[in-house]
Formats: structure tokens, sequence, C-alpha cells
């Protein structure tokens, strides 16, 4: 392992730029004769728009343009679309109302487009704004995911506001292990719902180049090629060679930036149609109420277990929460991306799997770190510690008992895991978290008369999302490769061009690291180009977990390329057959001799091309790959939480947190500790302290920080994370993804260690003080007491 | 933000005078009032910015009281060895709001002046029986405060410092709300000459209270035992989405035993 090489914890190169403050967001662009827009949103739920009366505002100063739902529809602009088909149990195809770019004729949730201002400055346009009067029909809402069958009609295309009633798995089966169970373990949860909160909010700007007809677009996305696909393919705003869409330094995006949004679509279609740049920027508040939530699951769940403590069956039944409109991928998230996971890392024969997507009043809800899988996570390792306690059983042996040791192994739900240690995570996890010396910390903590206790979590997760010929076959829109393109200069430095986006993964440092390690030169020759659609042809985009496991694996793929191109050129140069070039640390010998040159040179001799026929061999060293995975990856691992209760406030104290993850091969064990450390912090937030709520109005309660809670510094302990590491054997690197892990483990081994320091499971997330407080009532009393 | 005059008089007279504009609103540290003014909540015709008047801050010691300046900042009382030594349990409420950036900008005066319902100083006032002086007369901690929200300040009437008698004992101790980290229950408990104050913040819905019950069983005992049993009545206290009412009269009796032993 070289110091910059695969496996070194090499420091960010990023970094300097983004703690110096020179990073280059959406919002530090501004384009000649730029125009702001303002977009006025519904107050309410649900209502119908009778009348929007603009004058006023047209005639504000500054103003440039007002538009509705109705320039939107004369312009011939298409709706956003849902990328993702789910057929339910009867065959027929999902139920998806329109999802306008601007509202026609009605309003959903609150935050919904009514119309778009543009003018001078934000604060005309926002000005102009408030004199827009809009005549409403207010309707009733909807905004739990459990009343909105019964519930008011939101869409036509969907009665009963149901998108679609989806299974998966042998019912059959599935009813006969249960029937001859010893034990039934029976969970009512629900999966709270979850606002992003990137760093950085959304923004857009819009600049269209009427000399060339040509649209700019730059935008906060987490896959830019797919933004410009949806809205020059679907949604007709142009060509794809008519327009570029750049996403620059992203802050953050947790998924959340994966989807088309109205106010981008907005943003370059209105600078064509007013030929100006037309720039919007989302305040916090619009960032609570419009960004795609994640989350809102209702579930009732149970596992079978025959006398010797034996898993032979699991059956769930899920309501899961769409929000208003079907996003970009929600459709995908409680379905092929949830109950596919149900297994999670145990034999378990029969798994059936029901869920009913519904409409409510609410923002839209779509993938959100982890994406189906955090959901999965918690139905089955809440349901596997409660079998194990009601069984009396130790949930650590109980987990060993049940897990799957033979790989490949082929799930009752659609995945084939190709290999895991899951024994080797626990043995390591139980040894770090010192799980041998809990009981006498449980009898210190009560001592103090305080309430301790531990909670397991043996996640698995499916990452890569592909191949893309499996994913198409379950309803997926696009295929999920990932390109690459190594463009070696003639000094020998490098440019690396990638589809997969980097806002916060690392990449610059990460993917320059494999260059380094392939072709032997430093990671400072190396410059990753990502996120410009002029400069990168096509690529797929960065979310689940993909960019290590599929976008590392192109560049991989370009790379070999490149050296066996760079090898032809060495055999000219040094007047040997190609067949005796060897390639090792950045120099290439002819076998046997000393005869050498460096990568630098063997670039330069290709661009010069002096030393070769170039009707027989192409100058130039520049190539490009696709790479389509051959099976999903999965990441696993065992998280140990430890809590301590003030039983008097409620109050949860993490005391200790272990992570014991196998991620396959490691680029840079730093990077995956911090991306290990971000998932726990996020899953403890859900955990303990976030969840969106709207009234029975549907008014979002928790619309900005002094509702909605988040995780602080203050709130978590140091985290003990380690690996173990079994290859995957899926792509060329072995690597299996990190991004997501963290949030998809923790809120179980959280629930889990407060259920268990209470002595009983009624405790739902957030786990906040009042509702920690009010279930210590409940539970057994301390000796002490 | 809608558009305002901004106004930066140089003495208290004229700072008086600007407020007589309709809709003008006093500047201090600006925590509060510029994110609602930002949000489109406040939409005052003339900000009258005290920051250029001499003399409004500062903290000093005079006889038995403590004295400090209006337009004295969270971060400087926090900071205070004369506040640490008169008053330890004022130095550490001071600590305790807000974060870095809003202490570093927050003024004691604009805190008590705008009686937030959640915020801290109020809780000390009006246990130390605080005197509140204006530019036009002095008001008791007791007569100051008027529901959520609301004083006894009038039109035009600012702030000018506040007058802390010494207490023989005194500790705050706050429930925080979990996203705001505002106080959701904030209690001062005060042993002074005239006998012991309990006073609450960010419970009641009519803002910062008294506790007569409590302070009546620790006149004779000043221990956490002795308001062991003594029960706050949820009504009249705050409900919401971080804890009802029930929750907030037991975290009363919980914050107001620690504030007890914190202080004895």
């Amino acid at each position: 392992m070289s110091a910059t090489g695969l496996g070194a914890s090499v420091k960010r190169k990023e970094d300097i730029r983004f703690i110096t403050g020179k990073g280059r967001y959406v919002d530090d662009i501004n384009r000649p004769g730029q125009a702001h827009a303002y977009f006025l949103r519904s107050p309410h739920a649900h209502a119908t728009i009778d009348k929007i009366d603009a004058s006023a505002a047209l005639a504000s100063p500054g103003v440039a343009a007002v538009f509705t739902g109705q320039d939107i529809a004369d312009d011939k602009l298409g709706g956003l679309i849902c990328g993702w088909m789910i057929h339910s149990k009867d065959g027929s195809p999902m139920k998806a109302g329109a999802h306008p770019v601007l509202a026609q004729g009605k309003v959903r949730y609150v935050g919904d487009h009514v119309a778009v201002v543009i003018a001078d400055t934000l604060s005309q346009a926002r000005d102009a704004a408030e004199k827009i009067v809009v005549d409403y029909g207010v309707l009733p809402a909807v905004a739990d995911p459990a009343k909105a069958v019964g519930g008011p009609n939101i869409h036509d295309a969907a009665p009963d506001n149901t998108v679609y009633n989806w299974h998966l798995g042998d019912k059959a089966a599935t009813d006969a292990a249960f029937a001859s169970a010893a034990h039934v373990t029976k969970l009512d949860l629900v999966n709270n719902r979850l606002i992003p909160n990137p760093m950085e909010p959304r923004a857009a700007v819009g600049d269209y180049d009427s000399g060339t007809d040509t649209i700019t677009l730059y935008t906060t996305s987490q896959n830019p090629h797919v933004a410009r696909l949806v809205l020059s393919a679907f949604i007709g705003l142009a060509p794809e060679h008519k327009f570029r869409v750049i996403a620059p330094d992203v802050g953050g995006g947790f998924g959340s930036k994966i989807f088309i949004y109205a106010e981008e679509t907005v943003c370059a279609w209105a600078a064509r149609k007013i030929d100006r740049p037309v720039k919007w920027t989302s305040d916090r508040t619009e960032a609570f109420l419009s960004d795609a939530h994640g989350r809102d699951h209702v579930t009732h769940a149970e596992v079978a277990l025959d006398a010797a403590g034996k898993v032979t069956g699991l059956r769930v039944h899920t309501i899961a929460n769409m929000g208003a409109y079907l996003s970009t991928f929600a459709s995908s998230v409680p379905t092929y991306l949830y109950a596919t996971l149900l297994s999670g890392q145990y034999n378990i024969p029969a798994i059936y799997a029901e869920v009913d997507a519904v409409y409510t009043t609410t923002a839209p809800v779509d993938a959100y770190r982890g994406a189906g899988r955090p959901e999965a996570s918690f139905v089955v390792e809440r349901l596997i510690e409660m079998a194990a306690r009601e069984t009396g059983r130790d949930p650590a042996e109980f987990r060993r008992q049940n897990f799957i040791t033979q790989f490949p192994h082929q799930t009752p739900v659609i995945m084939a895991y190709d290999i895991g240690n899951f024994a080797g995570a626990l043995d390591k996890a139980l040894e770090h978290a010192d799980y041998k010396g809990l009981p006498a910390r449980k009898a210190a903590s009560a001592a103090k008369g305080k309430l301790r206790g531990a909670g397991f979590s043996a996640f698995i997760e499916a990452c890569g999302i592909a191949p893309s010929a499996a994913v198409g076959s379950l309803g997926a829109g696009v295929g999920l490769w990932e390109s690459a393109e190594v463009r070696v200069n003639p000094i020998g430095t490098v440019e690396i061009l990638t589809g997969s986006h980097s806002h916060g993964q690392s990449h610059e440092t990460t993917f320059a690291q494999l260059v380094s390690e392939r072709l032997g030169i430093s990671i400072d020759n190396v410059s990753i180009v990502h996120g410009d659609t002029d400069k990168v042809q096509m690529g797929m985009g960065t979310y689940g977990s993909r960019s290590g496991a599929v976008g590392m694996s192109a560049i991989s793929k370009a790379l070999d390329k490149i050296e066996a191109k760079a090898k032809k050129v060495a055999g000219h140069v040094l007047e040997a057959a190609e067949s005796d070039i060897e390639f090792k640390d950045g120099k290439f010998t002819v076998k046997g001799t000393d005869k050498a040159i460096d990568f630098a040179s063997v670039a330069l001799q290709a661009y010069v091309a002096h030393k070769f026929n170039g009707q027989e061999l192409e100058p130039g060293l520049k190539e490009s790959a696709f790479w389509d995975p051959t099976n999903f990856t999965f990441p696993a691992g065992v998280h140990i939480c430890e809590v301590e209760i003030d039983p008097d406030t409620g109050i949860v104290t993490v005391e200790r947190y272990t992570a014991v993850d196998d991620f396959g091969k490691l680029i840079n064990p730093m990077v995956v500790h911090g991306q290990v450390h971000g998932g726990i912090a996020q899953g403890i937030g859900q955990a303990l302290m976030e969840g969106a709520k709207y009234d029975e109005d549907g008014q979002l309660v928790t619309a900005s920080y002094m509702d909605y809670t988040m995780p602080r510094a203050d709130s978590l302990p140091s985290f003990t994370v380690d690996t173990i590491e079994t290859a995957c054997p899926s792509n060329p690197l072995g690597i299996k993804g990190c991004g997501e892990a963290g949030a998809i483990a923790s809120p179980p081994a959280v629930i889990n260690a407060i259920t268990d320091a209470l002595g009983h499971e009624d405790i739902a997330m957030p786990a906040t003080p009042v509702a920690v407080w009010r279930a210590a009532q409940k539970r057994p009393r301390l000796a002490a007491e | 933000m809608h558009a305002f005059e901004y106004a930066a008089p140089a003495s208290v007279a004229d700072a008086a005078a600007a407020l007589a504009n309709e809709d003008a609103k006093v500047l201090a540290g600006g925590q509060t009032l510029l994110p609602t003014m930002k949000q489109r909540l406040a939409a005052p015709s003339v900000l009258v910015d005290l920051r250029k008047i001499d003399g409004l801050s500062g903290i000093s010691r005079e006889g038995d009281a403590l004295v400090i300046g209006a337009m004295t900042r969270h971060a400087d009382v926090a900071a205070s060895k004369v506040v640490q030594d008169a008053i330890p349990g004022l130095a550490a409420l001071a600590a305790l709001i807000g974060d870095p950036a809003v202490r570093h900008r927050g003024t004691i005066g604009g805190s008590l002046a705008n009686n937030d319902p959640a915020a801290d100083y109020p809780a000390a006032a009006l246990a130390l029986g605080a005197t509140i002086v204006t530019n036009k007369r002095e008001i008791a901690a007791g007569d100051f405060f008027k529901g959520l929200f609301e004083t006894a300040l009038e039109d035009g009437e600012i702030i000018t410092k506040v007058k802390f008698p010494l207490p023989e004992k005194s500790a705050y101790e706050k429930f925080r709300n979990p996203a705001s980290r505002y106080a959701m229950v904030g209690v001062f408990v005060a042993k002074t000459k005239a006998g012991v104050r309990v006073a609450v913040t960010g419970a009641g819905s009519s803002g910062v209270f008294r506790h007569a019950a409590m302070e009546a069983a620790l006149a004779g005992n000043f221990s956490p035992a002795a308001i062991a049993g003594v029960k706050t009545d949820a009504s009249g206290l705050l409900s919401d989405l971080h804890g009802d009412a029930d929750y907030r009269a037991h975290l009363v009796g919980v914050m107001a035993r620690r504030a007890v032993e914190a202080a004895a």
C-alpha cells in the first residue's frame, strides 16, 4: 500500500477549498442581468384554486414576470415524473396523479407551488408575491398515512388515495410457517417522517443563450445527467444537445437532491421565456416545506419461531406515505428498496410483505439516506430483539443462531447475498462494546437512580442498485451503471471524468487514490471532473452508496484500458514486444532487463507519436468505460448502542456506541469512518429527536429548527467504529459501499437499548424526553425506588 | 424583510424621541427582532439602535447590589468575575442562553423587554427581586412582567440597567427544549434577606411566575427534601409538541429540587 493508494487514510484534498470558503456552490453563481424568482406557495394543505389575480404583482416595481400553472400548460411543458413503475398485486400499474410544475386548479400540500414571481431583486419578487390574490376553496386535509384510505380524495387518478397495493414473497408458505410456530412476536411501529436538512439548501440558476438557443441550468443535484434526461426527454424543456446541466459544489443531499423539482424546472424554463438568467435559492423554511421528506411508514410485523429458537417466517404489512405527489423515485423506496431486505442477516425460509402506498396532503416523500433499507432494518431488528427477549434468549446469541453462514444465499425476497461474515462482526462488536461488563454498568446506573440498557442492530443493506437489467425488470425507468473517462495529459497528469457526483463523499480524494494506486502517480497529479453534462458525457449520479462500488469500478475499467494502451506505447519506446512489458509502481519495464520508462514519459510519447506507426496504433492516451455490476452489493454489520435514561426527566444519553461494519475493501478508512459517523448521527437523530409533524389541517408544525430537533455534537458520544472485510465479488475493487450504513443500522440499536433499559417495548420514535418519561412511568421499578 | 428606517442616536433622550415614530422599535442585540423581521412577521417603521449610546453596558458592584447595564451581552455576564462572585447562579444562567453567537449579540435589557415566555433572564430577575431601571423610573421585577411578551414598559420607555440585590444563595436549573434549546422549564431559586423566592420560566402560559407553594416549603427548610412533595398545578402551563402541561408541571419539581441542591 502506497501513502496515497488504496487503503490509505489520505486527508481530503477538497477540504482546503471548503474550509477556506472557496467552495463554489450554486448560490455563489451569478449571471449578468440575472433576475430572482420567488415562489408563491400554498398556505393550505388541500384546496381548489378558483382564481389567481396577479395584476397588482405584475405592476410592482422591478417585476419582470409572474407565471402560473396556466403559463406552463400553455407552453406544453410536461409534469414532473416518477421514474419507477410499480404494479399492484392484481397486476395493475400504479395510479399516479398528475404532478404539475406549478399547480393547476388545485393545491395538495402546504408549500405547493402556486405561482412564481420574477423580479430584479428577491425583495421585489417577495413584495410583489404578497400582492397576488388567490381565491382558494379549502378542502379537508389528511396527513396521517393510516387515515389516507377513506380520507378526502387528493387525485382523481387514485381512488381511495391508493397508489398501489404491492406485495412480495410467498404468502402461503409464510402463513404455514406461522401456523406451526412455537412462538410469534408481533410489533406495531411507525417509522417517523424525517426532513433531510442538508447544510446547503436547494438552489437553481437558469441561463439562456439566445444566440445558440441553449439553456444552462446550475442546480444542486446529486445526478445532473439524470436531471437533464428527465427535463429534456420527459418534461420537454429542451433537447439534450441544447441543454447543459451543471451541479457544482453541493453541500450535502442525503437523497433530497436526487429528485427533479419544480423550482429548477421553472428557473430553466423562465430564463428562456424572459431571456434573462433566473435564480432561486431556497430559504430554510422552504426547505422544510418542499424538500422531499423521508420514511413515514406505519407497519405491523410478525416473526415466527420454532421451539428451538429458529426463525421460520416473517410477515409484514406497511402503509407508506407518498405525500401529495409521487416524487422522482418515490415508488421504489417502500417496495424494492424495502421489502427485499426483510430477511436481514437471517436464514428465514418464508417471508411475505404487503405494502400499500398512499397519497396524503403532505410534502412528497422519497429516498432519504438509506431509502427503504432503514425502514426494513428497523422492522427486522426490533422484531428479532423482541423475539429474543420474549423467549428468554440472549439477543446476541439468538442472532448468531439465525445468521446466514453459507454464501451465496438466496433469500425469499429477491436478493442473493454474495458474501458476508455476520458472526465475525458480532464477535468484534461484543468485544469493543464490553458486552460482558453490561450487567455491572447497569447496576452502577441503577444505584444512581438511572436506567441503563443495551441494544443490538445486525443490519444488511443492498447497495449499488444494479445490474441495470435486473432493476429494469423490477420497474426502474433507467439503467444504474456508471461511466468514466480517463484523460491522460502529455505530461502524465490525469483527469478523471465521472458520472458520480460528490456532495460530501470525498470523491476528489478517494477516486484520485485509485488512480494513484493504479498508475503510480501522486494524487496531486489527478483531478476529478464531475457534475457538468458538457464535460462528462453521461452518468447516473450518486445515491444508494453506489459511487465506490459502481462509479469507481467504471474508473477501474477505464484504467485497465489506459494500462493496455500505455503498454503498447511503452513497447515501441523500449523496442520490445508488448507482451514483454510489465507495469508496476508507475514504471514500464522490459521483462528480465533494466530497460524502463516511467508513466509520464509514456504519456508524452503517446501524444508525440514519433515512436510508433500512427496507422497501427492511435496516438493519444484517453479511454472511457461504462460499468454495469453483476449484482447488488451487501454491506452489513453489527452495531451496539448503550444508553442511560434519567427517569425523572426522560432524557436519554447515548453512553456508548459501537459499530463493526463489513464494507468490503476500503479505499480510505478515514473517509469511511467519517461516513459511518455521519450516518450514526442521523440515525440517532431519527431515534431520539427528529420527526416531521403535520396537524389536522395539514400544517407542518415542525417547519423550523425551533421545533424540528436535529442531532448536535453534544447529543452524541465518541463512537467506536471498526470494520471487518469480505471482499465484494461483484466488482473489480471488492467495494460494498458505506454511505448509508450508519443511518440504516442505528435507529433499531438505539430503540432496542431504550426498551432494554425500560423493561418494556412500548416506545416509538422519536424517543423524546416527554415520550421516554411517560414510558418510564410504566416500567418495572428499580430495587432502590 | 420589509424596508425600514434606521436611527442610531447617541443619547437615551434622543432614542426616546426617535421612538415617538409610529411602529418604531428598539434594536438592542437583535437576536429576536431581526429574525422576526426577516420572516416578515414584524415590520417596524424605524429601528432605534441603542448601540451608539455610551453608558448602557457594563457590570459593577454597588453596595449590596449587582448592577448590569441594559446593553450588556450575555457572554459578558457569563464571563464576568464580578457576577460569578456576586451571584454565581446568574452567571451560570447567562452561559446557558442560546448559542455562542446569540450570547455575543443578545443583551439583558433586550431579553427582559421582550419577555419571551421561554427566556431565561425573567426567572432570575423575578427570583432575585431585581429592579428594572428605565429612562423614566424604577420598576420592581414583580411589577414588570405582565404576560406573554408583555411588560410594564410604556411607549418610549427604555431599560437602562438592572439592579440585582445580592442573595445568600441562588441557582438556576434549565430543562432545554430539545429543538430550540430555549427553556422548556427553567427554575431560578434564591435565598435572600427578603426570603426564599422560586421563579419559573418556560412553563407558564402567561410567562414567568413565582411558585408560592415551593417558596413556603423552602422558607423554613432550604433543601430539596422540603419540596419533594410539592405539586405544581398543570393548569395554566404550556402544552406543545415537546411536552404537555403535565410533563412541564413534573419538570418544575425536578428542576426546582436540582436548583435547591445546586444552591445549598
